[in-house]
């Protein structure tokens, strides 16, 4: 099965049971190597149905403080690339079956080696990829790529996106398209934006494609309001922060259980 | 060839970006799509202003009798003989309102977002402090709102300016992430904008960034050369004819541009671009991003594909400079494309050749670079002398010395 496919299986599947997939980040290598297998392992224990692996970046411009931060130690460790995927073939090897959907900078991506990453990936357990600064417009050759691995390119769209990128991204995308909930950066927010059912409805005359919405939700309670526009619920930042806490593992346990329950109950 | 006369058989410089926005391989828009509206935006709105007859004479205007254009050239006299080469020039950016080239770009930006786009917040990001303080003047001028982001490391080194930003009525945001300098100043405004762009217009300093970026800070700044080349060929204030070398140091290189974009026709003329050697290329510790073939590559640096000091994994290097505005990762996407078709050269000054070209200009000529221009003059001081009498050397002296005067002391204690 491919990539896509994989994809595509997990959104019948939850879209079979009346709930929304629940897709938690996490950012390769922080706090380290070692609690990073733990954490992906928790939260695939807890009710991940879908996960954002995050490939550090020195530069991560769509990114808030946790997340940066986050990113920022990992590297300090020495994170690379190729150690990334090599945690993703360890998880692989330990059981870890949910798509794994790496999340990551172009610049990264394209010193590996845009061809090059996308063999390694496969190989390693990678199913989508998930590139923020790269919109349609410059992705031939990471769609080429990708098409010809069978991997899903997973656009995002933003409040502002005018109707003519909507269909735009629409056309490009594979797998799900990711709804960025606001005009911002990734981060907890206290409330979710008023204007989120209207975005959902106004891509969702575009496509069929599953619809996954991320930024700024870091309780149950926000997940399962998201829970009933969307496909899919994001989470970054809140479980990032969990991580880092001193019960990291546990941590972040308890906050992926709460928001699994909310994603498989649409308020 | 007749001087002056402009060869057409060659490549046609006027012809980038394309429509998609890239100088041959180089270029693009490689941001969130938060932001990608907000370009469309900002480039139909420009490429409105470009053929707006009222647009153009209010610019004009403001240029004229706020910016005090045009600046002039003067003629380094001693320079030259102490030098005992080419004869030497210098377009005096210095002389501009606020000091330094980078007003021409705020000033043309802030009037457009003022008259075309119905935004009413700026910000803007600064490593030297110039394009804050030109974007804090051009805001006051205007009456818009502007906060200005700037790295705590430059903060410290460019209080002068800090303090000028906050007598403008601007708001300067410190930046406490990564390197801390002109980089991470960038991020923080780029998220800023990311947050707030349905009413924020980010006044970028350089010309580099995403797509309409490079060319829009290109057509602003390339006022200086299009008076540079009135200036040489006339025999009454210039020498009456083409240079036959520009120099012009490169951060992200929107004054260089600025000086070689009306002269790149002229084939004869060979225009040299000056990177920030810091600690000299083997060290590591520098900003000379085609000088360095291990950690000068291709790559995407805040929405520009260019070259970009980085490592293996194509983490962004931090960089060193004793000059904070060119002490910068990535250089204008333009630059790499003038550079492939070998229509311009690329070296770079240490900091210490650098100082000695400040030191050299101050003493000889009674005019106090800033430590950017300085790296130009350094070059000059290698050059020059290899050259016939009756040679031209133009530079771009970009700004003024004052907000360098703290990092100067220490270096000559």
């Amino acid at each position: 099965m491919s990539g896509v496919e994989r994809i595509r299986t997990v959104f019948e599947k939850t879209r079979r049971e009346g709930r929304a997939a629940f897709m938690p980040y996490h950012a390769m290598g922080y706090p380290n190597r070692e609690q990073t297998l733990a954490i992906v392992k928790a939260l695939a224990e807890s009710g991940a149905d879908l996960f954002e692996i995050g490939i550090p970046h020195s530069d991560p411009l769509a990114d808030g403080p946790t997340i940066q931060t986050a990113t920022y130690t990992a590297l300090t460790q020495g994170t690379t690339v190729a150690d990334c995927l090599a945690m993703v073939r360890e998880l692989r090897a330990a059981g870890v079956t949910q798509p794994f959907c790496a999340m990551t900078y172009f610049n990264p991506l394209f010193a590996y080696g845009v061809e090059r990453f996308v063999e390694d990936g496969v190989q390693a357990g990678i199913d989508g990829l998930i590139v923020p600064d790269l919109p349609p417009e410059e992705a031939e050759e990471v769609e080429a790529a990708c098409r010809r691995a069978g991997l899903a390119t997973i656009y995002l769209l933003a409040p502002t996106s005018t109707e003519a990128r909507i269909r735009l991204v629409a056309q490009h995308a594979t797998g799900f398209i990711y709804l960025v909930s606001v005009t911002g950066i990734t981060g907890e927010r206290a409330e979710l934006p008023p204007d989120l059912a209207d975005f959902v409805r106004r891509v969702r005359q575009h496509t069929d494609l599953p619809l996954a919405v991320g930024f700024g939700i870091s309780n149950g309670q926000q997940a399962a309001a998201v829970a009933r526009l969307a496909d899919g619920v994001i989470v970054g930042s809140a479980l990032v922060k969990a991580a880092g806490s001193p019960d990291g593992v546990d941590a972040v346990r308890r906050l992926a259980t709460e928001l699994a329950a909310g994603a498989a109950h649409p308020a | 060839m007749t001087q002056g006369a402009k060869d057409p058989q060659r490549v046609n410089y006027r012809a980038v970006p394309d429509e998609s926005g890239h100088f041959g391989p180089y270029g693009g828009k490689f941001v969130p799509e938060t932001l990608m509206p907000a370009l469309e935006e900002l480039e139909e709105a420009y490429l409105q202003a470009r053929s707006d007859p009222d647009f153009l004479a209010e610019l004009a205007y403001l240029q004229r009798t706020y910016v005090g254009r045009p600046t002039p050239i003067t003629y380094a006299r001693r320079l030259s003989e102490h030098l005992g080469g080419a004869q030497i020039y210098l377009k005096r950016e210095d002389l501009a309102h606020t000091g330094a080239h980078k007003i021409n770009n705020a000033l043309g930006q802030a009037l457009l977002m003022k008259r075309k786009m119905g935004k009413t917040r700026i910000v803007a990001e600064t490593g030297a402090g110039q394009h804050g303080v030109a974007t804090a003047t051009a805001a006051a001028l205007l009456g818009i709102e502007c906060v200005v982001y700037m790295g705590t490391v430059d903060m410290a080194r460019q209080e002068p300016n800090v303090f000028r930003m906050r007598l403008l009525g601007t708001e300067v945001r410190g930046v406490d992430s990564g390197s801390r300098t002109l980089k991470d100043a960038i991020n923080e405004a780029i998220r800023d904008w990311v947050t707030n762009v349905r009413t924020t217009h980010y006044l970028l300093g350089s010309a580099l960034g995403p797509h309409p970026y490079p060319a829009m800070v290109r057509d602003f700044q390339s006022v200086i050369g299009q008076e540079a080349l009135q200036q040489m060929l006339d025999s009454q204030d210039g020498p009456g004819r083409l240079p036959d070398v520009i120099v012009a140091c490169v951060g992200g290189g929107s004054n260089a541009i600025g000086i070689f974009h009306p002269f790149l026709e002229y084939e004869q003329v060979r225009l040299i671009g000056v990177e920030a050697g810091g600690l000299g290329i083997e060290s590591g510790q520098h900003a000379a991003r085609f000088a360095d073939p291990k950690l000068g590559r291709l790559g995407v640096l805040q929405g520009t594909k260019s070259y970009v000091l980085q490592d293996e994994d194509g983490q962004i290097a931090l960089t060193h400079s004793i000059s904070a505005g060119l002490d910068y990762a990535s250089v204008g996407p333009e630059h790499a494309w003038l550079r492939d078709l070998g229509r311009s050269e690329y070296t770079y000054c240490t900091d210490e050749q650098a100082m000695a070209g400040f030191k050299a200009l101050c003493e000889l000529e009674g005019i106090i670079p800033a430590l950017e221009s300085a790296h130009a003059i350094g070059h000059v001081l290698k050059l020059a002398p290899q050259m016939d009498k009756d040679q031209i050397i133009l530079v771009n002296l970009s700004g003024r010395g004052d907000k360098d005067l703290g990092t100067v002391m220490k270096e000559l204690k």
